[in-house]
């Protein structure tokens, strides 16, 4: 409840936190299937209509509505953001505090692996995932959060070495807490903080990564919908009609700056040294 | 200090705010003070009474920690006789006398200086600017620095970064920089607070010199009203931004008017060479009870590895030997300076760190280190540090029952509320949470945590150094308290003699590793036999030793590092007195 208050008093987290609240209700809305038309359905003679009162953002070159596959796509990308970002944080908390805990070689091995996927940028790397997997809902969720796992670690395992130090740690130790008891109540307790922070700023970035694979083809697959997907189809019909490339590319926009203005306002909230007394 | 001579300093009514001008919270109300030429005055208060806040007023460097003078007048004399008032003299102005005219040397040396560039390079900057040195001429002005602060070997000094030097060394250098422009004004804020007690009184017996040398005038900031007692002329006692007393040092020492000043005097430990230790020793008793905890031939060596294929060169013998044993309601205070092995020790008995050999017993139950989880309980020393934020009191107080696997039920909260109340907790304590307590509060709060599982042995390691010194002598009441009511027998590791006195009755010195010295309190504390517990003893800055002239010495502690498979030769013992024993050095 706190930082909820917290995040209304921040500027930047009361736009982000509309912007992602907005976002998530239409999500919902398109998942359920409360859209204006059904995503799917072709209106032949209405093909390539400009917005109008009965289709809000227009209709497509097989007259489905804009607006509707909109909605839907917005579930779509969500649907694998959250997924991805939520195996990236397990993946990466785990490995970076077992790297942190028991340091020595399976930190060094472990780290060096995490600096090789790190090399590769982001795009490029999940593009060589699902091209060896095939392409697909579930292997972009799988490719992205590979993707964002080493970044995941790099945030849990810092801190856990200097908390793992701390006298309080040490305290732990002499009444005899057990290893899952201290790694959970004094370690992992105390980076809810940053990982939050990084969380809403990995789905801005997955949000991105999967539209990047859908707009190359290797996401989601026609004929359900995806922001990236609506964007490869609208490409070529740029100058017809414009709207296809317009509302799906606001979109897009619109969604990474409510995060990344949510995960600002986090890291200001969250972090003791800009927190406001 | 010559009296028809204008004031170097002259402070009216002086007050300073904190924070954006709409909150402002005034943390110095209307301080008033002059200070000669040649003089040394120094401001005492505990964290928090705005003596830092005053002494950085008179440079305005304040204003960078967010500070703002309100109101009141500060004037310099500056060197060419002119007067400046700095509240409200200008940046360029204000360069002009940072550095020239007034110098500051920090309570941390370590963090004071830039640890990627050498000792050289930093010196040499501020002759660079200040005087505008260059090449071979700064160098040579650099070396000169630190010749003048006595720094051994100074040639080579220049070229070694931050961290080949020790604390003592780096203040050292920090004073050299700061007497690099010849100030007239030296501010001495808490130089001492983070260097060992030998070093404190070399540190001190320099700084009296150079006063002598240059007639410079110094502030000197200090929590300890002992310390000042060697070097002030006279003496402002500060409390909660306000001046509670002010007058010559003989004065205050004497004749306190003020409360606060009497109770700085007399209610903080001060030590006195072992006249207040106590007398309620276990030992007392004609038949001895059976030790606690027993430690016989404890080692903790690291091994030291170099060469291309990590071959063991050597080890550093961080304790070497060291055995004692501790009766039920004793305490054995094992003293000694950064280094000496003495946390090694106390890490050794709880388990954190593991012995390279030696036995340990407790409570007749003889076991080998690290087999079984001993009824042993520890204190730390920053109460900060040693509580994890995000849990509430209550969390913090279930976890060692929890570590035991049991869960914690009706008896174990009528336990804690029990403890709470005992040491003096307010009662709704519980469900709170570590930042809204103070420093002395969460150190009770660890205290309770010791004493959950019931333990025969706490282990205090600088357990009220991170203490304010009216709240330490609280603390120690409290641990003498529960000692009587426990039977608790206490392993105090400190550097501090006057708490020593206050709380051990028995004392081990350790120096290199090994202990020195070890015995009945008040035979170790008034009349030490080893040279170093002697070294040690007169280093401690009392009250009645008043504008004591320290010798310098510039010797290096031995090094701790041995080659590979050396053995220390066996100690050889000489008693004095019943319970007092001394190594006899080969």
């Amino acid at each position: 409840m706190r930082v909820v208050k917290a995040i209304l008093s921040h500027p930047s987290g009361r736009i982000g936190g509309v912007i992602v609240l907005v976002y998530l209700l239409v999500a919902l809305l398109g998942a359920v299937g409360l859209t204006p038309h059904d995503p799917l359905m072709q209106y032949r003679i209405d093909r390539l209509h400009a917005p109008t009162s009965s289709y809000w953002m227009g209709t497509d070159l097989f007259g489905r509505d804009v607006m509707s596959r909109l909605m839907k796509g917005i579930g779509q990308s969500f649907t694998v953001a959250f997924f991805s970002v939520a195996l990236a944080t397990l993946a990466g908390t785990v490995l970076g505090l077992t790297a942190a805990w028991f340091g020595g070689r399976w930190d060094t091995v472990m780290m060096r692996f995490m600096d090789v996927l790190l090399a590769f940028p982001a795009i490029l790397l999940a593009l060589l995932i699902v091209t060896i997997v095939g392409p697909g809902t579930w292997t972009s969720v799988a490719a992205i959060s590979i993707v964002y796992t080493p970044i995941f670690t790099r945030v849990v395992r810092g801190p856990a070495l200097s908390l793992k130090a701390r006298d309080f740690v040490d305290a732990a130790r002499t009444f005899g807490s057990s290893r899952s008891y201290i790694l959970t109540r004094h370690l992992l307790l105390n980076l809810v903080a940053p990982l939050t922070v990084q969380v809403t700023l990995a789905l801005a970035w997955a949000l991105l990564t999967e539209a990047g694979l859908s707009f190359l083809g290797l996401g989601t697959q026609p004929p359900a919908s995806s922001l990236g997907l609506m964007l490869s189809d609208a490409r070529n019909l740029m100058e017809q009609a414009p709207w296809l490339l317009a509302f799906p590319a606001v979109a897009i926009m619109l969604s990474i700056l409510g995060f990344n203005l949510l995960g600002d306002a986090l890291r200001d909230i969250l972090d003791p040294k800009t927190r406001r007394a | 200090m010559a009296p028809e001579m204008k004031p170097i300093l002259s402070v009216r009514d002086l007050h300073v705010s904190f924070g954006p001008a709409a909150s402002a919270k005034e943390v110095v109300h209307g301080v008033s003070f002059d200070l000669g030429v040649g003089e040394v005055l120094a401001i005492v208060g505990e964290s928090g009474s705005g003596k830092s806040v005053t002494a950085l007023s008179t440079n305005r460097l304040i204003d960078y920690a967010g500070g703002r003078i309100t109101s009141g007048t500060i004037e310099l004399l500056r060197a060419d006789g002119s007067v400046l008032d700095v509240t409200c003299a200008g940046r360029q102005e204000l360069t002009g006398i940072r550095g020239a005219e007034i110098g500051v040397i920090f309570q941390e040396p370590m963090t004071s200086l830039n640890p990627v560039l050498t000792i050289g390079a930093q010196i040499e900057e501020s002759f660079r600017l200040h005087r505008g040195l260059t090449g071979a001429q700064a160098r040579d002005a650099a070396r000169e620095a630190l010749e003048r602060v006595r720094i051994p070997d100074a040639e080579r000094r220049l070229k070694a970064t931050p961290n080949e030097l020790s604390g003592g060394m780096l203040q050292r250098v920090m004073i050299a920089m700061a007497l690099a422009c010849n100030p007239r004004l030296l501010i001495a804020d808490e130089p001492t607070t983070a260097l060992d007690v030998t070093v404190q009184a070399q540190i001190m017996a320099l700084l009296a010199e150079l006063r002598r040398e240059t007639g410079m005038s110094m502030i000197f900031i200090s929590h300890d009203i002992g310390l000042v007692a060697g070097i002030a002329d006279r003496v402002i006692v500060m409390q909660d931004g306000r001046v509670v007393e002010q007058g010559d040092l003989g004065d205050i020492l004497d004749k306190p008017q003020h409360p606060y000043t009497q109770h700085l005097l007399h209610a903080v430990p001060h030590f006195s060479s072992g006249v207040a230790a106590r007398t309620d020793g276990a030992r007392m008793a004609a038949p001895l009870p059976r030790p606690t905890l027993e430690v016989d031939d404890l080692v903790v060596r690291y091994p030291l590895k170099g060469g291309w294929f990590s071959k063991p060169v050597g080890a550093v013998h961080a304790v070497d030997g060291v055995g004692f044993d501790l009766l039920p309601g004793e305490t054995l205070a094992i003293v000694g300076e950064s280094g000496s092995g003495k946390s090694t020790t106390a890490r050794a008995v709880l388990g954190l760190v593991a012995p390279t050999r030696g036995a340990f017993a407790v409570e007749a139950q003889a076991a080998r280190p690290g087999q079984s989880r001993l009824p042993v309980q520890m204190v730390f020393q920053n109460p900060y540090a040693s509580l994890n934020p995000r849990l509430s009191v209550e969390q913090i107080l279930a976890e060692p029952v929890i570590a035991t696997g049991a869960s914690p039920d009706k008896a174990v909260r009528d336990r804690m509320a029990a403890l709470l109340k005992r040491v003096g907790l307010p009662e709704d304590s519980l469900a709170r949470y570590p930042h809204q307590f103070s420093g002395g509060q969460r150190q009770r709060l660890c205290i309770a945590r010791a004493l959950m599982l019931n333990p025969s042995v706490v282990v205090l390691d600088e357990a009220v150094s991170a203490l304010d010194v009216s709240v330490q002598a609280r603390v120690l009441e409290l641990l003498v308290d529960l000692q009587h009511e426990y039977g608790l027998a206490y392993l105090f590791i400190s550097h501090d003699m006057a708490v020593v006195e206050r709380i051990a009755h028995r004392v081990a010195v350790m120096y290199a590793g090994q202990i020195v010295e070890i015995g009945d309190a008040k035979s170790v504390l008034s009349d030490p036999q080893h040279p170093y517990t002697k070294k040690l003893i007169e280093a401690v800055p009392t009250i009645d030793r008043r504008k004591q002239h320290f010798e310098l010495d510039t010797r290096q502690v031995p090094s701790l590092v041995r080659p590979v498979g050396y053995e220390p030769p066996a100690a050889t013992w000489m008693q004095y007195g019943a319970d007092h024993k001394v190594r006899a050095d080969a």
